[in-house]
């Protein structure tokens, strides 16, 4: 029985259309872009961008405010993404507890920072963290603690800016992780249990095997999402102070939409696609050996 | 079910744990919210005040009658409405095709879709820009709403749900004569109703807080979407605190009293896409 094709093209069409148009037509052109000098003369008229082969590459590969952004946003990465995911699994296994009260309640309001507005709340964090009126510092000199002039120090903008990208994400994580661990059969522990295991082991040889696919598919969403840090340094920091908060994507808006070096940011936009390609790529094959 | 003793030391650890994280997650709005209605002479009192004394409704006034702050949010809520309308509508339709119809290749053009997914919007931003400049569309409303409006992801989501639905309720309303159109209307859209709530409302979310489109496509002041406009208060006015603090209330505000109306199916549509990932 097969579907006639007028319904076919009807109720598929569309989003077929708009996907090509906008999501893999320019993919294509976006690699295409990355081969030409195409700036700020060619926008009005394309003519005026020519092709230089392997030119913008190369630039990147010897400019150093492209390394520092790839290695800041590593360091991003390396420090929020173990912090992300350990925070989040410990908070569900807290409210997955049987006693437990108020679950439902501590979900959602853990949840509020991820709905936020990160440009929004990112101004409200910057006023928190001012280093002579900001909450942040007021309250550490509770405990006789001098705080850090967090976003004006270059040592302290990014744990700065991490700390923001960790306090929005960990909620939308506990609920991710609080659904895999109510579909762990409760047998497995009544087994464990009989066997004499402690609590601690019981986390250590049931919960976490069981959550294996639900740890799985948040390392691999949050990395591609911390490879793509923008607007929390953007709106803090602007990249600074002395470029250490500079990532990849702001680097990238710098390039493309400051100086309109299109051919340039392409190039930029395609290294971060191969790196996020990579990264889930080994995510995906360390994970298949292990099975 | 399990049920063992759990020590009263126990419970006051765990949900002094959680409190404190509660804490965290929740003092931002509120110094936020106690900051915006502050005048000028308090925002800088140390140790900080946490309910203000003469509480004042000056900066947002200010902000709507000096800074304009109306069209930003009028540009906001037609933008984020239209684009989930369309991208809702479409996702739906095209979900269902995918789920129900049958014809050639139609596995690996779905496939060809989530690989969508994995792309990152800023390898697509350059052309997409390049496009839209061409067309004529920058600074204009159809620019900020096209590009958003094909999801891969929903488009996904929608094919899952729908087909859950039992092939028999469509054989039987074929047998009768009906059409796919007719089946679309009477049979899958009662029956996907939850799962377009959950998109729905990821796609509003999403809309409403999108930042790096709109920074680009809206150029022009008479075209800012909230996010942006904010964005250059943040930029602009950093001696007036409070102001910005009346700003990120006038973004935040309305989305947190969506959600909090609708999480039912926000924490539904996250553990959903959890299990199928």
């Amino acid at each position: 029985m097969k579907t006639p094709l007028r319904a076919i093209i009807g109720f598929i069409g569309p989003s077929i259309i708009l996907l090509l148009i906008f999501m893999l037509i320019p993919i294509v052109v976006s690699l295409v872009i990355s081969f030409t000098d195409f700036d700020v003369y060619a926008i009005y008229d394309w003519g005026r961008a020519s092709f230089i082969g392997f030119e913008n590459y190369v630039n990147l590969m010897q400019d150093p405010l492209f390394w520092r952004a790839l290695l800041n946003t590593l360091y991003a990465l390396v420090v929020a993404m173990p912090l992300t995911v350990v925070l989040a699994l410990s908070f569900a296994t807290l409210i997955n507890r049987e006693a437990t009260y108020f679950k439902n309640f501590f979900k959602v309001s853990f949840y509020l920072p991820s709905i936020t507005n990160t440009v929004a709340i990112a101004i409200v964090w910057a006023w928190m963290l001012n280093p002579d009126y900001g909450l942040i510092n007021w309250f550490l000199g509770l405990f006789g603690i001098q705080g850090p002039n967090w976003l004006g120090d270059p040592i302290w903008a990014m744990p700065s800016v991490i700390m923001l990208v960790v306090w929005k994400a960990v909620g939308y994580n506990i609920i991710l992780f609080t659904a895999g661990l109510q579909n762990i059969p409760d047998y497995l522990y009544e087994a464990a249990e009989l066997d004499g295991a402690s609590r601690f082991q019981q986390f250590l040889h049931v919960t976490i095997p069981s959550l294996r696919p639900t740890i799985f598919f948040v390392t691999v969403m949050t990395v591609i999402g911390y490879l793509q840090l923008f607007e929390e340094p953007y709106m803090l920091t602007a990249g600074g102070p002395l470029n250490s908060t500079l990532s990849i994507v702001l680097y990238l808006y710098r390039q493309g939409f400051r100086f309109f070096k299109l051919g340039y940011a392409s190039s930029i936009a395609f290294m971060l696609f191969l790196m996020i390609f990579a990264l889930t790529y080994m995510q995906m094959s360390a994970r298949r050996s292990e099975v | 079910m399990r049920s063992r003793k759990v020590s009263p030391i126990e419970q006051v650890a765990v949900h002094g744990l959680l409190i404190i994280w509660l804490l965290i997650s929740v003092i931002p709005f509120v110094w936020m919210v106690s900051t915006s209605f502050k005048g000028p002479g308090e925002i800088f009192i140390f140790p900080p005040r946490w309910i203000p004394r003469n509480p004042t409704f000056n900066n947002y006034i200010d902000l709507f009658q000096e800074m304009n702050f109306g069209r930003p949010f009028l540009n906001s809520v037609l933008v984020s409405l239209s684009t989930t309308f369309l991208s809702v509508l479409i996702a739906t339709m095209a979900g269902y095709g995918f789920a129900k119809f049958h014809f050639k290749n139609k596995n690996l053009l779905f496939l060809f879709i989530l690989g969508t997914i994995m792309v990152p919007g800023q390898i697509t931003m350059i052309p997409v820009f390049l496009l839209l400049s061409r067309l004529n569309l920058l600074n204009t409303y159809w620019g900020l709403i096209l590009p958003a409006i094909a999801n891969a992801f929903n488009i996904f989501f929608m094919r899952q749900y729908i087909m859950g639905v039992p092939d028999e309720l469509i054989e039987a309303a074929k047998i009768d004569g009906a059409h796919e159109g007719w089946i679309f209307f009477r049979i899958i859209l009662p029956l996907a109703r939850p799962a377009m709530a959950a998109i729905t409302i990821f796609t509003f979310t999403g809309s409403w807080n999108n930042f790096l489109w709109p920074l680009i496509i809206a150029t022009d002041e008479s075209m800012y979407t909230l996010p942006v406009a904010v964005s250059v208060l943040g930029g602009q006015y950093t001696e007036n605190i409070a102001m910005q603090m009346a700003g990120s209330v006038i973004v935040i505000l309305p989305l947190i009293i969506v959600f909090l109306f609708t999480q039912r199916y926000f924490i539904k549509g996250i553990t959903f896409t959890g299990m199928k990932g």
